[in-house]
């Protein structure tokens, strides 16, 4: 066979004298990377992607994975991954296919932000002891509130509230679709959410009916291939999603190769076994605003007026696109950023397509106040958020609620390899093969999810004790507690933030 | 028969009544004067219910239905059956663009011609097949990403037109496609094979049609006259060589 002119980017390797012959590895490698040649263990370390389950069962310590220290000539312009790419498409003619969100090193206007906080003149608040308001309700809000007294002497508000997402923490798990992700990583989705008093997405691929016991923290998703959509699954969760677009891919569609659809998916899916699960990037009854209003309201008048959400990539115009989406009368806009990740993407279209989540919540937000129609929807942002600072900074700059996908995922194992889409990762989250999936038990990785967010939550509230505030909403577009450092005038305009010493 | 006027009605009233009516037990309405309005059916759960509407419904017609039998009695618009689970819809007249997408299961009997994207994404799982039969001819894209379910399509005087348009089942990977007459595979997109249906496939299509005909007082023996091509995919995964992994 000819050997691949692309390098293999790690090398797996055992080091003999400490190696057992336990065969762990063997057993654990997703990937087939090692095999047993009699009184070894040979590796093929070209299939090695780097996800380290070998390494943490390895009982010995004997498996070291490096970055392969061959590389073409160094040159500033012609990067390895350029000339490796190249040559794996001079090879199949294909495009290169990744998983997870950009790894490419735009900047990250994130690490540009930092938050205020009280000093001297103005008190900082200990959130251990005093009472901190991290609750989130999403949904339209009523641009006027009546009150009435009523004959017990009691005010009361006679506005009728249109329905609301409670949240007990401004986050929420982004949509993964059963197919994309096991059953399992699903179910640990699901219990984190009830726990947390948060709510979980079903992406695209139906509502097995194991998480049926969950569904007050679920959101139902609606997107153009339709899959598993039927009137109880309309009906199941607190809200429906109509996914337009996704932020690793922004007008591209969904792709599920057909080596992730075994038969308990197809069947969620309606779809044949092992056909590839398409959903296609526009939805081809939406070609316009209107469209897209008459949609959401079928599925209102579906569900009895549930809450619907409208999740669309981050692009130039995201602003223009997002009052659209509001005055079609959606409840929330899902903005979902450069950085965010997915099961399958086009390399090329990952790195290349989009705008960040930061400058896009900004525009956003800025545009609906001018329009007088922030009241009318959420704001949930997502793509990249890393950290309960990521969080603070992108709620500060107008988002209600974030969601999280790849931080969700890295606590079951997750190492961000980024090969999602080969359906063989071996920690058994972006797989459908069984004797990957039952790696994940649901309730032990649950119980790791949700210390996440206790942690972020706890976190949080320590940055809105330091900022002297005692409720998430009144960190929510005030940009006033945030400052910029090394941006440009143009950037701290959009952002709408002062630079640092200012 | 309980009859509402649906004369300048606003379609969440209309919608409202059904609904009451439906949930109070009615299994046999009329609505009269209907003009445009949307959603008819939308979302409606009922077995042996039947809706007979006179007008011209407007679009997502039985969106997401499951279960009732509605019957209109002339032309229709966008968006019938959109990702309908189950139940009938009979068109005694046109249909326009994107009739069933996501269909799940269910018929869809359109005596006259039907638009652009008609059965797109149309699923089916054993014995849940939707099925749509349109009489006339139809619109480019016809069965596009098709993955299940079977569609059939007429094209009774059709006076030598082309019955349907270009691009037929782009992008399909699972169901079937019966078009009466010849098919010119150069306006097919290149995920379909086209071929002569064999004895079950026309045993199949006399089942589909017997009902069809019935529905709108046609002669079954001159239907099953003319040949019929029949047009499934030629993989499972069309796109499969396209990326490198």
């Amino acid at each position: 066979m000819f050997k691949s002119l692309a390098p293999p980017e790690y090398l797996a390797t055992i080091d003999t004298d400490k190696c057992i012959r336990c065969k762990r590895c063997i057993q654990n490698c997703g990937w087939s990377v090692y095999s047993w040649g009699g009184d070894r263990v040979l590796i093929d370390t070209a299939k090695c992607v780097k996800c380290l389950r070998c390494y943490h069962y390895c009982p010995v310590e004997a498996i070291q994975i490096l970055d392969n220290p061959v590389r073409f000539r160094q040159n500033a312009y012609w990067s390895y991954h350029h000339i490796r790419n190249i040559k794996r498409q001079a090879e199949t003619g294909g495009i290169p296919l990744t998983g997870m969100g950009s790894d490419q090193p735009y900047p990250v206007l994130f690490d540009h932000l930092l938050l205020d906080a009280c000093q001297v003149t103005n008190p900082s608040i200990d959130p251990l002891r005093e009472p901190m308001e991290l609750r989130t309700y999403l949904g339209k809000k009523p641009s006027r509130v009546e009150i009435e007294r009523g004959d017990d002497g009691k005010i009361r508000t006679t506005t009728e509230m249109p329905p609301q997402i409670k949240l007990e923490a401004p986050f929420m798990f982004s949509p993964m679709s059963f197919g994309s992700i096991s059953l399992n990583a699903q179910k640990v989705l699901a219990m984190a959410a009830k726990e947390c008093g948060i709510v979980m997405n079903t992406g695209e691929g139906g509502l097995h009916e194991d998480l049926l016991p969950y569904r007050d923290h679920i959101i139902v998703q609606v997107a153009s291939g339709r899959f598993g959509v039927n009137p109880d699954y309309l009906n199941a969760g607190v809200a429906v999603e109509i996914k337009i677009g996704q932020g690793a891919k922004p007008g591209i569609g969904g792709h599920l190769p057909g080596e992730k659809i075994p038969l308990e998916v197809a069947k969620a899916r309606m779809i044949p076994v092992g056909t590839d699960a398409l959903s296609p990037a526009p939805q081809h009854d939406i070609y316009s605003i209107e469209d897209l209003r008459q949609l959401i309201y079928a599925i209102k008048e579906a569900t009895n007026y549930k809450p619907v959400s409208v999740k669309i990539a981050t692009v130039h115009n995201v602003a223009a696109i997002a009052s659209g989406i509001v005055r079609a009368g959606a409840d929330m806009v899902y903005l979902d950023g450069f950085r965010g990740g997915t099961g399958a993407a086009p390399t090329i279209i990952r790195d290349h397509l989009g705008i960040p989540i930061e400058h896009a919540v900004a525009a956003v937000d800025d545009r609906l106040r001018q329009e007088g129609i922030r009241n009318e929807a959420s704001i949930i942002a997502a793509g990249g958020i890393r950290s309960s600072a990521d969080v603070a900074k992108i709620i500060a700059l107008g988002a209600d609620a974030v969601a999280i996908g790849t931080a969700a995922l890295i606590t079951m194992g997750c190492t961000v390899c980024g090969k999602c889409y080969t359906g063989n990762c071996s920690w058994g989250i972006t797989t459908q093969r069984p004797e990957l999936t039952v790696r994940l038990d649901p309730e032990v990785y649950a119980e790791r999810l949700i210390n996440l967010i206790h942690a972020w939550s706890h976190e949080l509230k320590e940055i809105l004790g330091a900022l002297g505030l005692n409720a998430i909403e009144s960190l929510r577009g005030n940009r006033e507690r945030l400052r910029g450092v090394g941006l440009d005038t143009q950037t701290l305009d959009i952002l709408g933030v002062k630079p640092a010493g200012r | 028969m309980y009859t509402i006027d649906a004369k300048g009605m606003y379609y969440r009233d209309l919608n409202r009544l059904v609904r009451e009516a439906i949930s109070k037990g009615e299994k046999d309405l009329l609505l009269k004067n209907v003009n445009g309005q949307y959603y008819i059916g939308d979302g409606i759960r009922a077995k042996d219910v039947r809706i007979t509407i006179e007008g011209v419904p407007g679009n997502d017609l039985a969106a997401f239905m499951d279960g009732p039998t509605i019957i209109v009695k002339g032309n229709a618009q966008d968006n019938i059956g959109n990702t309908m689970n189950s139940g009938k819809i009979v068109v005694e007249g046109h249909a326009g663009d994107v009739l069933g997408y996501g269909m799940r299961g269910g018929k869809l009997h359109i005596l006259g011609d039907v638009g652009y994207r008609v059965g797109i994404h149309m699923k089916g799982y054993r014995r849940q097949v939707p099925v749509i039969i349109a009489g006339g001819r139809a619109g480019d894209f016809l069965g596009e990403y098709m993955a299940g379910g079977v569609l059939i399509l007429l094209g009774l005087d059709a006076n030598g037109k082309p019955i349907a348009g270009d691009y037929i089942g782009t992008g399909m990977h699972g169901g079937v496609i019966f078009i009466r007459g010849d098919v010119d595979v150069r306006r097919c997109g290149a995920e379909v094979g086209v071929m002569e249906p064999d004895e079950n496939d026309r045993k199949l299509l006399k089942t589909y049609l017997e009902e069809y005909c019935k529905d709108f007082g046609l002669n079954l023996d001159e239907v099953m006259a003319k040949e019929f091509k029949k047009l499934v995919p030629v993989s499972l995964r069309p796109y499969g060589n396209l990326y490198a992994y």
